[in-house]
């Protein structure tokens, strides 16, 4: 019997009438928890949710009895096995530098959505094992996204594209070439017409660079460019306040207010780890200054960004844009009537707060919002005297700005035409990814000679004549810019795993030259032509080693507004909806669709909404009433004709009539993991309606599908114990101490055992986390992943409760159903100092080392869970069955060789990086010296974009991890159960606007 | 009546009861002994190898130090496996037609390494780290024995916990001069106790520190 998923039978009526009587600050962390449905009850009760630890896999008693008896005769039998030999293979020509048994560190870029953000990717033994951020290069700063940490499986994933193939047999390179080259000698004749490219965003200056000499070469070729989560909208606004194409910049390190409309720019925005920092650092009061910013988000669907807001309206996405413009004419631009009744006086006291902080505000909006909202923004700025401090303007980043809109509708109907002979598609797969009403799968076949670099046998693949296996970026050379212009360089750590080929190579092929170049040499002798350097091989050595040319971003850039242009498109044109509005938004988690087969992505729990291995129609708790809608419900959507079917979720803070759809689910030609897997969106989107549209319908099928949410796993509720402590900056100027007067925690001394038995004279490990800086963006939870070996279990275990993630974001709402507030709260081993896991079991194989760290040795657990049924934390995670991939060959060269991979049996959590901490000592005892204060980052640590996690000595007097743990809104979670914790939490502080805060009591 | 058991039982009584206990402890000093016999810890078996490589006349014969081929010994986890280069360098010159040596120069030859069978090794849940040891005062010979008079490599110690432990409990008995770490002809001194712990001062080993020697964490992770 598979354990179904709460049935969800809850009266929404009764969940508000309870919410309504809650008093005080109450979290709540799903519905069903406020419903205290009897499954919820179940699940908070039980270590593990019923089913998870049940065999329940249809084996017959009689079976069980068989294989009890021969698995009790055969259990001593095991201990008789010898080790298997092993052999040892030293190179034949050792690689210099090269120390067996020591990473190497090599600066790389990796690029998302064009743009590139540096990295440092670690190499054991000549294979590369983890990526973090680069801390030289400003658009990382050190911090990591979800998808650099992935990007890692992405590298091992046995699923790539392993051959060239044309048309669906095996082929070779130098087949490849030589019919390339027939065909590029047929359009020499006619300049190149019908001879088309189709790239993603092109941000690579040597790429850029081959496309100007092949349309130099075939005047008559034409590129399109096209990427389905496209800045088209950001352009064309810019266009429309300035006449042209501009990049804008933030800082928003100096600001005090920020507005942001629709906008995720702590998550999904190319330059996000930068601002997720400046953000962070203009709200941190542990580093004693006393003021935070104030951020106001105006959003359809919860976000990252939403999250993390002081004041958030759920409005959905047009109504965003009607908020913008009643905003606007509060500054005197334009009229319009009729705004909205209910954000008026919240648009008020916004206003008034914007006029107050001018110069140090910022006003942003979203790529999916219309270009009008985008000028309205860059006239605001300039109103508000924010350009030039907080908002500045630069040349575009992007080497060939264009609508990709407008760029790929022109493809479409030149191929429907039959003018199009020959079709190079570089990346993207449009098949999947393009509006649907260009049906890009019917007109791509009338292409005859079309050939397409990807990295699996995708939906593109399948219809193109010939498909290049395209290379990890880890296996090659490249060049991109990263958002604010800096140029940055990719380097391989390993050669092809699958011979496969980057696109300068392809595009070299044009122009027939012997011998054939690689991607190095591409590169390297495009700089070569730029003279950059006086000295050309120190110059490139040094930016190679380095990952990017320093200060190379772009200038600050006058431009003059055109507010005239503005106040004329805002006439023009009236913004309405009508019915259900749809809004589609890229997977906080698989993106659009490029990181479908990636397990790790797949099964992290996504931001807000905790769902896994599955995308879902997200409504409003309030529609869901309106229309009897409960989770898990299989619906029909229909817009314009068009339909696609899947399953309702039920999402906190969604606004009230919108529906939002994450792209890039429903992959039908993807890896085993990717495919088949949630819903295809794009099956709704339109070129006309990229991001959002009217009158969605909605009905329902009367069928469910099982949706896994981790949400109301390891649920630590318990009213009184205050597990999440927050406050407002008020309250903290009032009285520093609020939070640690807020509830009692024993002294140290209240124990019977003599506390000084267990001293820790040497090294006392500790971590902290600010959760006044926790984004909750997942980058922590993947950093372990990779770090520590972590196996991925599949939709089916996650439904159980048996996920194996050491660190976990939950996420706790407090307020309405409507419109709640948000806190993410990273919950890792706690490493008790009194830990009740190590009192119950029964082989020691869980205990203290003379560091402070409670240690698990794999080696010696039975697997009794008597420990993490002990564990009030919920941190701990068995490997109920076989989850470790010990057998696909293509993983193994993944795996950190400094951690064990765990069997069946075993239970594991969280270990503070303990192979960071011996690398670390071992270093520092063969200097004779202590370990300082930087030479130790946890994986959560390195990879968190805020500085969030701190970790640290506690001996050392002056470290930062000693100096947090004395700040005043310091504090253990359970403290009163005496289990003295290492892991501690800062309370988190909102800043919310006086006049707003007071309106809402009142 | 006939009495049931005859006198003759007493003794077979006697002989079941000794018998018992024989066969209990016996059983359990077989399976000790298969536990501890070169069957299963590999202890003093020599392993084939591709090319039969004599420690005994390079180290002992030549005079080559360790460090010549196990090149990362002071500085990594691994002490290093030469690259079929490092034969070649001598062996390009001397002896570079013996038939013995068939399998070097072809590895060199093809670029395809050389196959060596490992002869130390441990489970995969324990992290061992060569540099440390060295670097606070244990020898080579201390683990891998009297290296340079065995022709063909083997095994000298089980390598089982209990033999980490004793010298992780009582480094003392074990630690040597710095000078002498890659002296394979080294022998405690008489007075080995007392000079161990004015080296394990020496070394840093703190009585904090050697408590934590005996940390699962130092070794299991």
């Amino acid at each position: 019997m598979k354990p179904t998923p709460p049935s969800r039978t809850f009266d929404l009526a009764d969940v508000r009438a309870r919410l309504d009587g809650l008093r005080g600050q109450q979290y709540w962390q799903s519905l069903d928890e406020i419903a205290e449905t009897p499954e919820f009850k179940e699940m908070l009760h039980r270590e593990f949710p019923n089913g998870a630890s049940e065999w329940d896999d249809g084996v017959s008693r009689r079976s069980f009895l068989k294989m009890a008896a021969a698995s009790l005769a055969l259990a001593g039998l095991t201990a008789c096995t010898k080790q298997p030999v092993q052999h040892i293979l030293p190179y034949v020509k050792e690689p210099e530098e090269l120390v067996l048994g020591e990473p190497q560190l090599f600066a790389t870029a990796m690029c998302r959505g064009g743009y590139a953000t540096g990295v440092l990717a670690k190499s054991r033994e000549g294979h590369p094992i983890k990526v973090d951020g680069n801390p030289e290069h400003p658009a990382s700063l050190g911090g990591s996204s979800v998808w650099m940490q992935a990007s890692i499986l992405d590298l091992y994933d046995p699923d790539r594209a392993k051959t060239l193939l044309r048309d669906g047999e095996i082929s070779t390179w130098a087949d490849f070439a030589s019919d390339f080259n027939r065909i590029l000698r047929e359009h020499e004749a006619n300049q190149g017409a019908g001879l088309h490219f189709l790239t993603e965003t092109i941000i690579s200056p040597t790429l850029a660079a081959q496309l100007d000499a092949i349309l130099k070469k075939f005047p008559q070729a034409k590129l399109h460019s096209f990427d389905s989560i496209s800045r088209d909208h950001v352009r064309e606004g810019a266009r429309l306040a300035f006449g042209q194409f501009v990049e804008t910049q933030h800082r928003f390190e100096k600001t005090s207010v920020i507005l942001s409309l629709d906008s995720d720019f702590l998550y999904t925005h190319p330059l996000a780890l930068r601002y997720a920092r400046e953000f962070a650092n203009a709200r941190r009061v542990s580093s004693g200054k006393g003021e935070m910013n104030r951020l106001y988000v105006a959003e359809s669907t919860p976000t990252i960004t939403g999250t993390m807001a002081d004041h958030r309206l759920a409005l959905g996405s047009a109504e965003v844009e009607m908020l913008s413009r009643s905003l606007a004419q509060r500054f005197g631009l334009g009229t319009m009537d009729g705004t909205s009744t209910k954000s008026e006086s919240w648009l008020n006291a916004l206003a008034r707060d914007l006029e107050k902080n001018r110069g140090k505000s910022i006003v942003i909006a979203g790529e999916w919002q219309p270009p009008i909202v985008h000028a309205l923004c860059h006239w605001l700025n300039d109103k508000l005297g924010n350009v030039g401090n907080t908002v500045f303007y630069t040349e575009p980043v992007e080497l060939r700005p264009t609508n990709q809109l407008a760029s790929l509708r022109e493809l479409v109907s030149d191929m429907q035409a039959d003018a199009v002979k020959t079709l190079l598609i570089l990346g993207g797969n449009p098949v999947y990814a393009a509006p649907a009403d260009f049906d890009f799968a019917t007109v791509l076949p009338k292409v005859k000679q079309s050939i397409y670099l990807g990295t699996e046998l995708d939906e593109t693949a399948a219809l193109c004549a010939w498909h290049v296996p395209q290379a990890h970026y880890l296996e090659s050379w490249g060049d991109a810019k990263s958002f604010d212009g800096t140029i940055s360089f990719q380097q391989p750590l390993i050669e092809p795993l699958y011979g496969g080929k980057t696109p300068p190579e392809i595009l070299d092929l044009i122009f027939p030259q012997q011998p054939v170049r690689d991607d190095y040499e591409i590169v390297r002798s495009y700089w070569e032509t730029q003279k950059r350097w006086p000295d050309f091989e120190k110059g490139w050595r040094r930016s190679v080693h380095d990952g990017l040319i320093a200060d190379s971003a772009l200038a600050e850039k006058k431009m003059e507004l055109k507010s005239d242009a503005i106040g004329e498109a805002l006439r023009s044109h009236q913004v309405s909806v009508t019915g259900i509005e749809v809004t589609f938004r890229p997977d906080p988690s698989i993106w659009d669709g490029r990181f479908a087969n990636n397990g790790w992505l797949q099964e992290c729990a996504k931001p807000v909404s905790k769902l896994t291995w599955d995308n879902a129609v997200i409504i409003s708790p309030a529609l869901a009433q309106q229309q009897n809608l409960a989770a898990g419900d299989i619906v029909e959507l229909e817009l314009n004709g068009r339909k696609v079917r899947g399953p309702i979720w039920l999402q906190p803070g969604q606004a009230e009539k919108t529906v939002t759809l994450h792209l890039g689910y429903g992959r039908e030609r993807a890896g085993r993991v990717g495919r088949g897997v949630g819903f295809n969106a794009n099956q709704l989107r339109t070129s006309d309606a990229l991001w959002s549209a009217s009158d969605l319908k909605i009905s329902k099928l009367g069928e469910k599908h099982p949706l896994v949410a981790t949400q109301t796993h390891h649920n630590l509720q318990s009213p009184e114990r205050q597990i999440y402590r927050e406050g407002t900056l008020n309250d903290f100027k009032a009285n520093p101490q609020f939070v640690k007067q807020s509830i009692e925690s024993p002294k140290n001394a209240e124990t019977l055992y003599d506390t000084n038995e267990y001293r820790y004279d040497g090294y006392k490990w500790a971590m902290s986390i600010d959760l006044n800086t926790c984004l909750g963006c997942n980058a922590c939870l993947l950093a372990c992943n990779a770090e520590n070996n972590i196996p991925v279990v599949g939709k089916d275990q996650v439904a159980r409760g048996r996920e194996m993630y050491w660190i976990r974001i939950d996420t706790y709402y407090k307020g309405s159903l409507d419109n709640p507030e948000f806190s993410h709260m990273p919950v890792p081993c706690m490493h008790c100092e009194h830990a009740p896991c190590e009192l119950v079991c029964p082989v020691e194989a869980t205990m203290h080392d003379h560091e402070g760290l409670n240690l698990q040795v794999y080696n010696r657990c039975v697997g009794t869970r008597f420990c993490s049924n002990n564990c009030p934390y919920k941190v701990r995670r068995f490997n109920f069955l076989w989850y470790a991939d010990y057998k696909t060959p293509s993983f193994k060269p993944m795996y950190n060789p400094d951690v064990t991979v765990r069997w069946r049996g075993v239970m594991e959590k969280c270990t503070y990086c303990i192979q960071r901490i011996s690398r670390a000592r071992i270093t520092a005892e063969k200097e004779n010296r202590r370990i300082s204060e930087h030479e130790i980052q946890t994986a959560c640590q390195q990879a968190c974009p805020t500085n969030a996690i701190v970790f640290g000595d506690l001996n050392t007097p002056n470290s930062t991890v000693a100096k947090l743990k004395t700040h005043p809104l310091d504090y253990s979670m359970l403290g009163e159960l005496n289990t003295r914790p290492r892991t501690t939490y800062l309370a988190k502080l909102r800043n919310p606007n006086p006049e707003i805060q007071s309106e809402a009591k009142g | 009546m006939a009495q049931i058991f005859r006198r003759s039982s007493n003794s077979i009584a006697r002989a079941t009861l000794v018998g018992t206990f024989v066969a209990f402890f016996g059983f359990w000093g077989v399976v000790y002994a298969v536990y501890r016999s070169p069957y299963t810890t590999d202890v003093n078996v020599p392993l084939a190898q591709p090319a039969p490589f004599s420690h005994k006349h390079h180290v002992a014969g030549l005079g080559l130090d360790c460090r010549y081929c196990h090149t990362t010994v002071e500085k990594s986890s691994f002490a290093g496996m030469p690259p079929t280069e490092t034969c070649m360098t001598c062996h390009s010159q001397v002896w570079k037609d013996a038939p013995v040596l068939a399998p070097v120069r072809e590895s060199m030859a093809t670029a395809q390494p050389i196959r060596w069978q490992r002869v130390n090794q441990l489970p995969d849940f324990v992290f061992f780290n060569h540099s440390i040891h060295v670097q606070k005062g244990v020898g080579c010979s201390t683990c891998h024995g009297a290296v340079d008079q065995m022709p063909i490599t083997r095994k000298v110690h089980s390598l089982y916990m209990r033999w980490c432990l004793d010298c992780h409990e009582a480094p003392q008995k074990f630690l040597r001069p710095r000078d002498q770490i890659f002296n394979t002809e080294w022998q405690a001194p008489e007075d080995q106790l007392a000079r161990g712990q004015a080296l394990m001062v020496e070394y840093h080993i703190s009585t904090n520190r050697l408590q934590q020697l005996r940390d699962c964490s130092m070794c299991h992770r």
